[in-house]
């Protein structure tokens, strides 16, 4: 069998950083490809390398047996190589067509040919049971539909080889399935794909062929079908990884968090949140499990303040937080993981150490009498840095913005975690990380909870939530459908509720 | 670093466009730059002429490069320069008080000016969401009625146009710094501006109020998340940015002039954007921006006397110079095709340079 795509021995380097490092990757036609690696191991900058966004310093690339030079994205896309992008490059307010057309606009005459294009999408989208509508806004359609669109730019652009970069860590359990079958239909028609992850599952279910690469350097490409979960691990992380989370039978203090018939409106301003009621105590997690826009945002920001409450208490050691600052509330004791690492979690123009001082550098000994003492910043920010693993180019001088996601939430993990809240709000902590670093947040998160501390986990991940929780509170159309014990429920139970079916005799 | 090197890249190269346009229109530009930089720099009188002149633009560059850093865009330096003057005339025109206190408090009144015409667009803004933007031009045009029909009404001087003058001991001249500079309008707002200066970088770099502002300006969420009052620090924002404007007013009406004039906008209000601009929006920057737009203004009146160039050439140079500001995209560009093709040739001759972790 022939190869589409070659990529010889690729070096690329950044300023302070090797990013790759003499890295071979080969794509056969027809194949799925995983390239699995650590956060920051340097997937992105390899497949950047491919698509023309970067200048590798060493290596040849071959694209069907003919060396080329790619020097940018437009000559990937002659090439037949297109980009499925983490963070989705569309425009919100056109349709799906203006979307897909844009930058290649089919014209009739000096005008353009709308319906000529909308046609061809659609019929597209029914070869590759897409199920895509050509007219529908992007603002208007879920993450997963999203996805599509983009997937279907590369297939109007008639890309043969499509890479998607971490395609799932946006998707819902659901929409993953599809994604899937929607990746083997390309297959049989003849495209090839690589796929960048670090969902192990993912590959065991999807791919043909594994490349793995770690910090930077190629570890080798294995055949999926030949080789375990935890083998792939190992290659990965390079030592054995433990997948199963390890912790005591939590022993409940007093409650810290207490949630009182609580009713929020979300963003489309009707009640998002309907009288909900939760507790969360000392020494144990609770964790909430629902499917995404459920009302889980909705009860974060409830409780850290961004969002107003319409009716209903939030009790926080027993003191009324329902109507205080957000200053206050982290004040008195709330740590907070929050979803949206780049839109709340960072400064991303900050340099790091900035970042780690975000919540505290008013307070002694970052600042006194209104002015920074930015050796104590640094330090601090090391020592969070060193902890927690944060990888980057110049330490805590970096700009938040140049590092890996994965970087960058294990940074703000640090960083909550270091507060030492007595109740710490984790929304979706593990989100685009790689096990090792999973591994080690949720021990950092259970350690948390060991000392006594009480822990709200919120997570789309059910596996996240059934593991580390004591308790799970699931929440469906923004009501609570109920409570159960980790120790005694199953995925099956949980994923019922999830749907909105209640159970009897829940605690 | 970077900034400055782009900022100076984009100044020759405006100065460069100058000449040409000098060739173009028959002149040496050799002559021609000779003549401008002579007439801003030739003497210490003229030297005094030309900081005077880049007084109030330290002042605005400051107001808009401030504001900027918090996320906001105060296009309404012109209004409050106009509004701070007019407060800082009408205080030195009323009371008869000893020089300091008279100084300082015409000084407090432009500050307290500035500030005022810039809250309510920042309140607009932290409140209703109106942009700074609108909220700021419209401000200016209420800034230009309002001197159009007070000073008349309450200051009417000499013509109909502008203010009485102000008593000696109400102006920022002083017979030390005249006689100094040999009978030079320059005035103690240079050394007011040189406090601001410092007192601005002091407030970005070191204060936590300058890490809460900038915070805001580049992620108001995660501000708003961390703890901080956004609404609050664009308001606080605004009133500083206004009150350095209002100071270019104090320095423009008190210090260069000694009146104010009706029906016109300080043209030093939408300058200073372009000070900012070419400033990098660092006060230092701002500081050295404003000095050599300071030196294209004043030199060019000597340059139009001594050779055949038209005085409007310092504006097209000065619109040249903050084109390529600018796009300064395009120069970080070029500058860093530079910078590859240098470490490729170090790649062959030498060793790899640092190596470290993804």
């Amino acid at each position: 069998m022939s190869y589409v795509v070659e990529m010889l021995n690729i070096r690329k380097e950044f300023p302070g950083i090797v990013a790759n490092d003499n890295i071979t990757l080969t794509l056969k036609k027809g194949e799925i490809h995983a390239l699995l690696g650590e956060n920051g191991a340097g997937k992105s900058t390899l497949m950047g390398v491919l698509f023309g966004m970067y200048q590798p310093e060493k290596g040849t690339i071959r694209i069907r047996e003919k060396e080329v030079k790619i020097s940018n994205p437009n000559v990937a896309n002659q090439l037949g190589i297109g980009m499925v992008h983490q963070h989705f490059k569309l425009v919100e307010n056109f349709t799906v067509t203006e979307n897909i057309i844009l930058g290649s606009e089919p014209l009739k005459g000096m005008v353009l040919d709308i319906d000529k294009a909308a046609k061809r999408i659609a019929d597209l989208s029914k070869h590759y049971g897409l199920n895509v509508d050509p007219h529908s806004k992007i603002e208007d359609i879920s993450v997963g539909m999203q996805q599509r669109v983009e997937i279907m730019k590369m297939l109007y652009r008639e890309a043969e080889v499509l890479i998607f970069d971490e395609p799932t860590a946006v998707l819902t359990p659901h929409e993953i399935d599809e994604l899937m079958k929607i990746m083997r239909n390309l297959i049989n028609e003849g495209k090839s794909i690589i796929i960048i992850t670090h969902k192990l599952k993912e590959i065991k279910a999807v791919a043909d062929r594994c490349t793995v690469i770690r910090r930077g350097k190629g570890i080798g490409t294995v055949n999926v079908k030949e080789t375990s979960t935890a083998q792939m691990a190992e290659m990965m992380v390079g030592r054995e990884v433990n997948f199963k989370v390890d912790k005591k039978a939590s022993t409940p203090g007093e409650v810290v968090l207490q949630i009182d018939s609580l009713s929020v409106k979300n963003n489309r301003k009707v009640l998002g949140l309907k009288n909900f009621s939760v507790e969360v105590k000392r020494g144990e997690i609770v964790g909430i499990a629902g499917v995404e826009g459920n009302g889980q945002s909705e009860i974060v920001e409830a409780i850290t303040g961004l969002r107003k409450v319409e009716s209903g208490k939030i009790l926080l050691k027993g003191k009324d937080i329902t109507n205080i600052p957000i200053r206050q509330r982290i004040e008195s004791g709330i740590g907070h993981i929050p979803e949206d690492r780049h839109r709340r979690g960072l400064v991303l123009d900050y340099t790091l150490e900035n970042n780690m001082v975000l919540e505290v550098y008013n307070k002694p000994p970052f600042a006194k009498a209104g002015l920074l003492n930015g050796a104590a910043i640094k330090k601090y920010a090391k020592s969070i840095l060193e902890n927690f693993d944060v990888r980057s180019g110049e330490g805590g001088a970096s700009i938040a913005r140049t590092l890996s996601g994965g970087n960058q939430q294990k940074a703000i993990i640090g960083r909550e975690i270091e507060l030492d809240p007595d109740l710490l709000i984790a929304v979706q902590p593990t989100r685009g990380l790689d096990v090792g670093s999973i591994e080690y947040i949720h021990k950092r998160l259970i350690e948390h909870r060991d000392k006594g501390k009480a822990v709200l986990l919120v997570s789309l991940e059910l596996d996240e939530v059934l593991q580390l929780s004591d308790r799970i509170a699931i929440v469906n159309n923004g009501e609570l459908i109920g409570t159960v014990k980790a120790s005694e429920t199953n995925e099956n139970e949980v994923g019922l509720m999830m749907a909105g079916v209640s159970k009897e005799g829940s605690v | 670093m970077r900034n400055t090197i782009v900022s100076l890249i984009s100044i020759i190269l405006g100065l460069i466009a100058g000449g040409l346009l000098m060739l173009f229109i028959g002149a040496s530009p050799i002559e021609g730059y000779t003549y401008l930089f002579q007439g801003a720099l030739k003497n210490i009188s003229r030297i005094g002429d030309t900081l005077a002149t880049a007084t109030p633009l330290i002042f605005t560059g400051l107001a808009v490069a401030f504001a900027f850093r918090t996320g906001l865009f105060n296009i309404g330096a012109a209004g409050q320069m106009l509004i701070g003057g007019l407060c800082a005339t009408a205080v030195g025109l009323t009371f008869d008080l000893s020089r300091p206190i008279l100084l300082l408090a015409m000084i407090a009144a432009g500050i307290l000016g500035g500030g005022l015409w810039a809250f309510i667009p920042g309140y607009f803004k932290a409140r209703f969401n109106v942009h700074e933007v609108v909220s700021t031009i419209m401000m200016n045009w209420i800034a230009y009625w309002t001197v159009y029909y007070t000073v008349p009404a309450y200051f009417k001087g000499g013509t109909e146009t502008e203010s009485q003058l102000i008593s000696e001991t109400a102006s920022l001249k002083t017979p030390v710094l005249s006689e100094m500079f040999q009978g030079s309008y320059i005035n103690l707002g240079i050394f007011l501006a040189i406090i601001a200066v410092i007192i601005i970088a002091f407030i970005i770099n070191k204060t936590t109020l300058g890490f809460e502002l900038k915070a805001v300006g580049f992620n108001r969420h995660a501000a708003e998340y961390a703890g901080m009052k956004v609404n609050r620090n664009i308001i606080l924002s605004m009133i500083i940015s206004g009150a350095l404007a209002g100071l270019g007013g104090v320095a423009l009406y008190t210090g260069n002039a000694s009146s104010i004039q009706i029906g016109i906008l300080p043209s030093q209000g939408y300058d200073g954007i372009a000070v900012a601009l070419l400033g990098a929006n660092s006060p230092v920057g701002v500081f050295f921006a404003a000095l050599l737009f300071g030196i294209l203004y004043s030199g060019t009146g000597f340059m139009n006397a001594m050779i055949e160039i038209p005085p409007e050439l310092a504006n097209t140079i000065i619109a040249i110079i903050i084109y390529f500001a600018a796009t300064s995209v395009l120069i970080h560009r070029v500058l860093n095709k530079f910078r590859k093709t240098r470490s490729n040739a170090n790649d062959v001759n030498g060793p790899v340079g640092k190596k470290g972790e993804a």
